[in-house]
């Protein structure tokens, strides 16, 4: 006999959607790979966070990583561009329309290699854009070789040791002018999460480097970046926790325990103290920290610098509040007076 | 800009500008833009068209709308990078790996260059393809009478954006399905709430789905040629003088038009030679141009490069038992093209034969 057990109530966000509506299609991607975590990541962040899919663009550049828009918020417009080169798209997209959110999906090849100069010039620009590094150092695609984020030493999976120092994509983003840098692990669902959403609650570019290993590749004794030496060596340098603007709770915390920083759309994020204490506002300090990790072999984690207020790129440009791509003709287009005028002027 | 694009009420931009890192760069930022649904441009010269190549070959295959000019200079690279040419036309007009073709559009004229950014825009969006405007440097960067620009009588061209009305009116819409037999598919711009699609460079289906399956394949770059038959019936037409008693025809586009003039009323004048001329302002060739070969017993195609590349594009496009008819005139030591020149070529060739 059937039971009248009520059916189970479907968990909506602020908008009334629910999780599906951030879902994507299947992953073609190898069973455990860090990059599916990820973007279990996105899809909870985006839609804990209420945001409306159809305001999102996800783009992305060529390899293993710029796969993963395809597998998160189907109901968003998606770009899977060329190597290297997701960051000078996004800039278009963002330039045409600045009510979008954007978020770039690209990996430590199409990033650090082929693609630095657009990272560089990306993060000097401070464009609004999610920047998610999924950072396996190696190349998943064509076999495993080392990218430019390997660390010396590290040994590949046919027994090859790196020979050349790495490149820190978060050490570069500080130094250039990311106005948030983080760097999580795809294994650490809670940090990344509570980074993401504070990624999405901040305007300006968010450059979010996540050690996520090849398990096909990259997954063996002597790598580091494999699950087992991620694990071990990952140093969290607070305790995250982030409240969106639209929730009504306050967190309080012993006087010095921890660091409060206010979003730029009202959020708050607040990184509570580990071991030592870490200001994640001053970029000295963000620098000397990596480059004692990296000297160390660990990997520092969590939210390593944040300047909420820095404008970003379209506040620069000066644009008017609406998307340039829907103005209408008669205000792009100036008048059969100002050409004659300046005609006249020639003569 | 800041003048005459600035909101009168905001003081804010209703326009931007962005000096690129390089020219890739520039270029994805071009398409970014267009995707989004703005109009973008960038310019360049050859160098910078040969940087652009993947970007063109993506815009190409993903369709999406995007202006490049390119004022020529002489190469091969940095060639000699103060000197006029008309070196780019095959790059231009099949820039980008795997079978790809560009619309491109031909100024000879500052007046010309500006009706021709209105038009390519407008081309660029209607097709959703990139456009080449193809200027040079004799023509870009040296002072040129002219006469005064025409305002443009038409409004913009959009091209099939989809909204609400014409999704309902589409049974099932796809991004890249053929819905009006023009192969030009309809699309949809982010943010608009229209239905999403995942735009890439890597093979597709009508539905925008990733494809390797051979129809889906054959289909689609089928269907992209079916859109530049589209593109063949709306680039500008060519100016023909034709002049009934002339069994010798002229071919020239771009700056090289001058000197053609000239050179016409030199050949009459000094060979007693009537010529029929046509200068060609666009690519893909239109109509009149296999009229015109018919009507002439040999056709000298004037140009400023050492590979008679805008006739190797007439070999590739145009009816091959036409071929024997066609001639070259070229120029391609840097400096801009003389009357002089065209004229004792054709005078000395028509004395051989």
């Amino acid at each position: 006999m059937s039971t009248d057990a009520p059916a189970p109530v479907k968990k909506t966000n602020r908008l009334n959607l629910d999780v599906t509506s951030y879902r994507g299609s299947k992953t073609t991607l190898c069973a455990g790979c860090g990059h599916n975590a990820i973007s279990e990541r996105i899809i909870d962040a985006f839609f804990e966070m209420g945001v409306d899919p159809k305001r999102v663009i996800k783009l992305s550049g060529i390899g293993c990583s710029s796969k993963s828009p395809a597998y998160f918020l189907n109901p968003s417009h998606g770009f899977n561009s060329v190597h290297g080169r997701m960051p000078s798209v996004a800039t278009g997209a963002m330039l045409a329309n600045q009510s979008l959110l954007a978020i770039g999906v690209s990996g430590d090849g199409d990033s650090g290699a082929i693609g630095i100069g657009q990272f560089v010039h990306s993060m000097r620009r401070n464009l609004p854009l999610i920047y998610i590094i999924e950072d396996n150092g190696c190349y998943g695609l064509t076999k495993g070789q080392f990218s430019p984020t390997a660390d010396l030493g590290s040994k590949a999976k046919n027994g090859v040791v790196n020979d050349l120092p790495p490149i820190d994509m978060c050490a570069l983003a500080v130094e250039l002018g990311a106005s948030f840098v983080a760097r999580s692990f795809s294994g650490d669902k809670k940090q990344l999460l509570s980074i993401l959403k504070a990624a999405i609650a901040h305007r300006g570019t968010s450059m979010i480097d996540v050690i996520s290993p090849c398990v096909t590749f990259n997954d063996h004794e002597g790598s580091t970046k494999s699950y087992a030496y991620v694990k071990d060596h990952e140093e969290p340098l607070s305790e995250i926790s982030f409240v969106p603007y639209f929730e009504d709770i306050s967190v309080d915390y012993e006087p010095g325990a921890a660091t409060q920083v206010k979003m730029h759309d009202g959020s708050h994020l607040t990184l509570r103290k580990i071991a030592e204490d870490y200001n994640p506002s001053d970029k000295i300090t963000a620098m000397r920290l990596m480059h004692e990790s990296l000297r160390r072999g660990e990997f520092a984690t969590g939210v390593i610098y944040i300047e909420p207020d820095k404008d970003d790129f379209l506040t620069t440009l000066n644009l008017v509040p609406e998307p340039l791509a829907f103005l209408s003709q008669s205000r792009v287009r100036p008048s059969k007076a100002v050409l004659d005028q300046l005609m006249d002027s020639l003569t | 800009m800041r003048k005459y694009r600035m909101d009168p009420e905001t003081g804010k931009a209703t326009f931007a500008i962005v000096q690129a890192e390089d020219e890739i760069s520039s270029l994805g930022m071009v398409i970014g833009a267009s995707w989004a649904g703005a109009r973008a441009m960038t310019s360049t010269s050859g160098p910078g068209i040969s940087l652009m190549s993947e970007f063109a070959g993506l815009a190409y295959y993903a369709e999406i709308p995007a202006v490049i000019f390119d004022i020529q200079r002489v190469g091969p690279s940095t060639g000699l990078p103060t000197r006029t040419a008309q070196g780019d036309v095959l790059c231009a007009a099949l820039n980008s790996h795997g079978d790809t073709r560009h619309v491109v559009l031909l100024p000879a004229s500052a007046e010309e260059c500006f009706d021709m950014s209105v038009a390519a825009f407008d081309l660029s969006e209607r097709l959703q393809t990139p456009v080449f405007v193809l200027s040079d440097l004799d023509l870009g960067m040296n002072n040129w009478m002219s006469k005064p620009f025409t305002y443009p009588d038409k409004p913009f061209d959009r091209g099939k954006v989809l909204d609400e009305e014409k999704l309902k009116a589409i049974e099932a819409w796809g991004r890249y399905k053929d819905v009006d037999g023009d192969g030009v598919p309809w699309r949809s711009l982010p943010g608009t709430g229209m239905p999403a699609y995942f735009t890439r460079g890597s093979g597709h289906n009508a539905m925008a789905q990733y494809s390797e399956k051979p129809d889906d394949y054959v289909k689609n770059v089928d269907r992209l040629a079916r859109k530049f038959d589209t593109a063949r019936t709306l680039v500008p037409a060519p100016v023909v003088q034709r002049d009934e008693k002339a069994s010798i025809g002229i071919i020239a586009y771009g700056s090289s038009h001058w000197a053609v003039e000239e050179s016409r009323d030199q050949l009459r004048e000094e060979g007693e030679l009537a010529t029929s001329y046509l200068r060609l302002r666009g690519y893909p060739f239109t109509p009149e141009l296999d009229d015109f070969i018919r009507r002439h017993d040999r056709i000298y195609v004037v140009e400023q490069n050492r590979d008679a590349q805008m006739l190797s594009l007439l070999r590739m496009d145009t009816d091959p038992t036409q071929m024997a008819r066609l001639r070259s005139v070229l120029h391609y030591n840097g400096l801009p093209i003389d009357a002089r020149s065209i004229t004792d070529s054709i005078l000395a060739q028509e004395k051989v034969g």
